[in-house]
C-alpha cells in the first residue's frame, strides 16, 4: 500500500479508537454534575453511592481518552506535516486554546474530583465535578472548531511564503464560528451526552435483571433515562440543521450522503437502501421530495446532485452513504429507545419488561457506533479534500515519511490498541460485576460533616 | 552562526510591518521555553518516580509512590500537551519539520506515554501478581523510555540535525542516535529521576523515606556525573552552543546560577529540607533550559552542515495576527490555569495517605 493510504488508516484508526471515550467522559461528566447535584439538594445517600460508582467509570474512560489522545496532537506533525504547515497559522491556534482552556481544567480538577471525596468540603468537591465537566465541554469545543474550520474554511485568506502557499488567520472569530462550527458543536455534544447517559442505562438495566442493587439501578435509571431522551431528541433538531448546513455550504457530501447522482427538485430522501456505483442510482425506499423539503421546507427546492460536481471533487459515494444513513437510522432508534424505557418507568412497570431491559442493557452501542459512524461520514464526505477546496488530502502528507515506516507504526498501534481495548473491557465489566460500594452510603471524612447551610 | 542570523534577519524584516518596538517572535520563543520547562519541572518528577519505582520490590511501596503522583501526573503531562499545541500553532514549520523527520522516535515516545498512563489506571484494579508486574514494568519502562527520548530530541536539536533547503529534515532515525544526543538522554534519565527521588521524600514518611533517601543520594551523584560530562561535551564538541555567553560575559552569571543551584541539592538534601532541596531541582532546570533557550536563540532548529537552513523564529513562524491572538489567548488562560494547579496542589499537600480511591 501507498503511503497516503498508510496513514490515512492510522489516522482514521487512532481517531476512530480515541473517539471511544471522550463522549462518554463528556456524557458521564454531566451525569455526574447531576448525581452529586441531587445529593446535595436532597441528602439522599444512594446519589453519594452513584457519584462515586460512576466516577470510578469516568476515572477509566479519562484515562484511556487522555492516553490516546495525545497519539491526535503528535500525529498532524507526523504524518501530515504539508497539511500543519498549511493550516497551522488557524488550526494551532484552536489547538493551544484547547490545551490552556479545556485540558488544563480537565486534568487539574480531575485530581480532586477522584482524590478529593475525603479531602475536601462538598461544595468544593461539587465544584471540581462542575469543572472537570465544563473542561471536557471545553474540549469538545475547540477541536470541532478546528476540524469545522477544514469542513467550511473561514475567516482566513492565502499567503505565499517562498512559493509555498499557506492559510493565514484574517479574522479569529469567524474562523471561531466558521459557518458548520455551532451545528457541528451541538451535533457532536449531543452524541456524546447520549453516550454517557446511555452508559448509566445500560449498566443499571442489567442490575434490575439480576435483580441487584435496585435501589441505585432505579435511582440511575431515572437519571440515565431522562438525559438519554432530552438529548436523543434535541439530536434530531440538531441532525437537521447539520444537514440543512451541509446542503448550503458542502453540496458535494450531501450528494454523496444521499447518493444523489442528479440535480433535482423534489429531491427524495432514501429510508433504506444502498448505492449502485456503477448504474449511479440508490436501490430503496424513497421519499419523494423529502429532502428538498428538508433543505428549504419546499419540495420544489433543487439539491445538487453529483453531475455537478467535477469526478475528481467527488466524495465516495457508497461509503458515504451507509455511515449516514448507519448514523441516522440509529439515531432515530435511540428516540424509539429511550422513549419506550422512559414511559414505562414512569409507568412504575419497566422491572416486568425483560426484553425491554435487554434492548437498554444493548443501548450504550447505539451512541458509541452512530459517534462513529457519523465521524466516518464528516470525514470522508470532505473527501478528496483535507481542507475544503483548499488542499487535497494526499498534498497534506509528511513529505519525508516513508510507507515502511508508517507500516510499522500502524501495526504497532493495532496491537496495542487491542491489548488497551480487551483491558479497558475486561476492567469495565469487572467494575460493573462488582457494583456500588455499599461503604458509600455512609458519607466519611469532611463529606460526613454536614453542609453548612443545613 | 553569523550567516544564520543574516538569513533571519531577513525574514525578520519582511514580516514585521505591525510593530518595530516589540517582537512577538521572540515572546513566543520565551512562551513555548516556558511550556517545556513547566513541564521537564512537573512531569519531570513524574517520569522519575516511573523511572525508580522497579528499585523496591514492595506492593504497598510501589502503590504509594505511584499515589504520590497519583493526583498529579495527568495535569502535569498537559503541559506537554500544551507546549505542542503552542508549537504547532506558533512555530508550525518546526512542529512539521521536527514530527515527520523524528517519526519512529517520536512513535517510540507515544509508546512510551500511553504505557505511562494506562499503567497508572490499570495496574492496582487487580490484585493478581502477574497483572501488577506487567503494568509496573510498563510504567517504569513508559516513563523511562520517555525521559530518554525527550533528552534525545533535545540533544539533537542542540547538535543541530541536517535540513533541506525546502526546510524539511534530510538525515535518517539512526542518524539521531549519536553519541552526543545519547549523552544528553542519559542526563535527562539521571536529571528526572534526582528529581523524583526528591518529590518522593516530600511524599513519603518511615521505612520508605529511610529508602529513597538512598535512592536521591545516588541519582544525585549520578546527575553531577552527567552533569559535568554534558557540560565538557558540549564546549568541545557543540561550540555554537556557547557562543552567545562567550560573546556576552554577563551572560556567565546565569551559567554560575546554573552551578550554584545544582551545590545547592546535595547540600539541602544532606540537611533534610526536602522541600528546598526540589526547588533546588526545579532552579537546576530552569537555569539549563534559560541557558539552552539563550545559546539556541533566535534558531529553533540548527540545520547542520548548512546553518543557512536553519529554522528560525521568523522564517518558520505563523503570521504575527496569529501570535498576537494567541498571546492574548495566553494572557488570559495561562494566569488562571497556574491559580488553579496551586491550588490543587496545595490541597494534595502532605505525606501520602492510602485510602479506597486510591490507585
Amino acid at each position: 500500500m501507498d503511503v497516503l493510504t498508510l496513514s490515512r488508516i492510522q489516522f482514521g484508526l487512532t481517531i476512530g479508537f480515541h473517539y471511544l471515550y471522550p463522549p462518554l467522559s463528556i456524557g458521564l461528566g454531566v451525569m455526574l454534575v447531576i448525581m452529586e447535584a441531587l445529593w446535595l439538594k436532597t441528602q439522599n445517600p444512594v446519589y453519594h453511592q452513584m457519584a462515586r460508582f460512576w466516577t470510578k467509570v469516568f476515572a477509566l474512560t479519562f484515562a484511556l481518552g487522555v492516553a490516546t489522545g495525545i497519539v491526535m496532537e503528535f500525529e498532524f506533525g507526523t504524518n501530515w506535516a504539508a497539511y500543519s504547515r498549511f493550516v497551522g497559522d488557524v488550526f494551532g491556534s484552536a489547538l493551544a486554546a484547547e490545551g490552556i482552556f479545556a485540558f488544563f481544567l480537565e486534568s487539574g480538577f480531575l485530581a480532586v474530583l477522584l482524590f478529593g471525596w475525603d479531602k475536601v468540603s462538598r461544595k468544593l468537591h461539587f465544584f471540581s465535578t462542575c469543572m472537570v465537566c465544563l473542561g471536557a465541554h471545553f474540549s469538545a469545543v475547540w477541536i470541532t472548531v478546528a476540524n469545522s474550520w477544514m469542513q467550511t474554511p473561514a475567516g482566513y485568506h492565502i499567503v505565499t511564503r517562498d512559493g509555498v502557499p499557506r492559510a493565514e488567520i484574517a479574522d479569529f472569530w469567524a474562523m471561531v464560528f466558521s459557518p458548520s462550527s455551532m451545528d457541528r458543536l451541538f451535533h457532536t455534544l449531543c452524541g456524546a451526552w447520549q453516550a454517557g447517559a446511555f452508559l448509566v442505562v445500560s449498566v443499571s438495566a442489567w442490575y434490575l435483571l439480576k435483580n441487584k442493587f435496585n435501589d441505585f439501578a432505579r435511582a440511575s435509571l431515572r437519571v440515565g433515562l431522562t438525559v438519554g431522551l432530552i438529548a436523543s431528541l434535541l439530536q434530531l433538531v440538531s441532525g437537521d440543521s447539520s444537514a440543512r448546513e451541509v446542503a448550503n455550504y458542502q453540496p458535494a457530501k450531501l450528494a454523496a450522503f444521499e447518493g444523489l447522482y442528479q440535480t433535482t427538485s423534489n429531491a427524495p430522501l432514501t429510508l433504506v437502501g444502498y448505492v449502485d456505483e456503477t448504474d449511479q442510482k440508490v436501490v430503496g425506499l424513497q421519499w419523494p421530495g423529502l429532502l428538498s423539503w428538508l433543505v428549504n421546507f419546499d419540495t420544489h427546492t433543487t439539491v445538487t446532485g453529483l453531475d455537478a460536481i467535477p469526478p475528481q471533487d467527488r466524495p465516495p459515494v457508497e461509503a458515504s452513504f451507509l455511515f449516514f444513513h448507519g448514523m441516522v437510522g440509529i439515531g432515530f432508534a435511540m428516540i424509539a429507545i429511550a422513549a419506550l424505557g422512559f414511559f414505562y418507568f414512569r409507568h412504575g412497570s419497566l422491572h416486568e419488561r425483560r426484553w425491554l431491559l435487554w434492548i437498554l442493557v444493548f443501548s450504550v452501542l447505539g451512541p458509541e457506533i452512530a459517534n462513529q459512524l457519523g465521524w466516518f461520514a464528516a470525514e470522508v464526505g470532505r473527501q478528496p479534500w483535507i481542507v475544503w477546496h483548499e488542499l487535497r488530502t494526499p498534498d497534506g502528507l509528511s513529505a519525508v515519511v516513508k510507507a515502511n515506516v508508517v507500516l510499522a507504526s500502524l501495526i504497532l498501534f493495532t496491537v496495542l490498541y487491542f491489548l488497551l481495548f480487551a483491558v479497558f473491557i475486561y476492567l469495565l465489566n469487572d467494575k460493573i460485576q462488582r457494583g456500588p460500594d455499599e461503604q458509600d452510603l455512609i458519607p466519611s471524612g469532611k463529606l460526613a460533616l454536614p453542609t453548612k447551610s443545613k | 552562526m553569523a550567516t544564520g542570523t543574516a538569513v533571519s534577519l531577513k525574514h525578520f524584516n519582511a514580516s514585521t510591518h505591525y510593530a518595530m518596538n516589540y517582537d512577538l517572535n521572540t515572546v513566543w520563543f520565551i512562551l513555548v521555553g516556558v511550556l517545556f520547562t513547566g513541564y521537564a519541572m512537573l512531569d519531570g518528577f513524574d517520569l522519575g518516580i516511573g523511572a525508580l519505582h522497579l528499585f523496591t520490590r514492595d506492593d504497598i511501596e510501589r502503590r504509594i509512590l505511584m499515589n504520590a503522583i497519583g493526583p498529579v501526573w495527568d495535569g502535569n503531562e498537559v503541559w506537554l500537551v500544551t507546549g505542542g499545541g503552542a508549537l504547532f500553532a506558533a512555530f508550525p514549520d518546526v512542529y512539521a519539520t521536527v514530527f515527520s523527520g523524528f517519526y519512529l522516535a517520536f512513535i517510540l515516545l507515544l509508546f512510551a506515554l500511553i504505557f505511562r498512563a494506562v499503567a497508572i489506571e490499570f495496574r492496582s484494579k487487580q490484585p493478581m501478581r502477574w497483572w501488577r508486574q506487567m503494568w509496573d514494568i510498563g510504567f517504569s519502562a513508559g516513563s523511562l523510555v520517555s525521559a530518554l527520548l525527550i533528552g534525545v530530541a533535545m540533544g539533537n536539536i542542540a547538535w543541530g540535525v541536517p535540513i533541506d533547503a525546502k526546510g524539511e529534515f534530510a538525515g535518517t532515525f539512526l542518524g539521531l542516535l549519536r553519541p552526543f544526543p545519547l549523552l544528553l538522554g542519559v542526563a535527562t534519565v539521571a536529571l528526572f529521576m534526582m528529581h523524583g527521588a526528591i518529590y518522593g521524600l516530600m511524599k513519603t514518611e518511615g521505612a520508605l523515606h529511610d529508602k529513597l533517601r538512598g535512592w536521591a543520594m545516588n541519582s544525585i551523584i549520578f546527575f553531577v556525573i552527567c552533569a559535568a560530562i554534558t557540560t565538557m561535551a558540549t564546549l568541545l564538541y557543540v561550540p555554537h552552543m556557547a557562543a552567545r555567553v562567550r560573546e556576552n560575559p554577563w551572560l556567565f552569571s546565569l551559567a554560575l546560577a546554573n552551578m550554584l543551584a545544582i551545590a545547592n541539592i546535595p547540600r539541602e538534601f544532606y540537611h533534610g529540607r526536602d522541600w528546598r532541596a526540589f526547588l533546588s531541582s526545579c532552579a537546576t532546570m530552569l537555569t539549563l533550559m534559560a541557558l539552552f533557550g539563550i545559546d539556541q536563540y533566535p534558531n529553533l532548529v540548527f540545520s547542520q552542515p548548512d546553518p543557512r537552513n536553519s529554522l528560525t523564529i521568523y522564517n518558520a513562524a505563523s503570521s504575527q495576527k496569529t501570535l498576537g491572538i494567541m498571546l492574548a489567548i495566553a494572557g488570559i488562560g495561562v494566569p488562571v490555569v497556574i491559580a488553579y494547579t496551586i491550588s490543587i496542589y496545595w490541597i494534595f499537600r502532605g505525606k501520602v495517605k492510602m485510602d479506597r480511591m486510591s490507585y
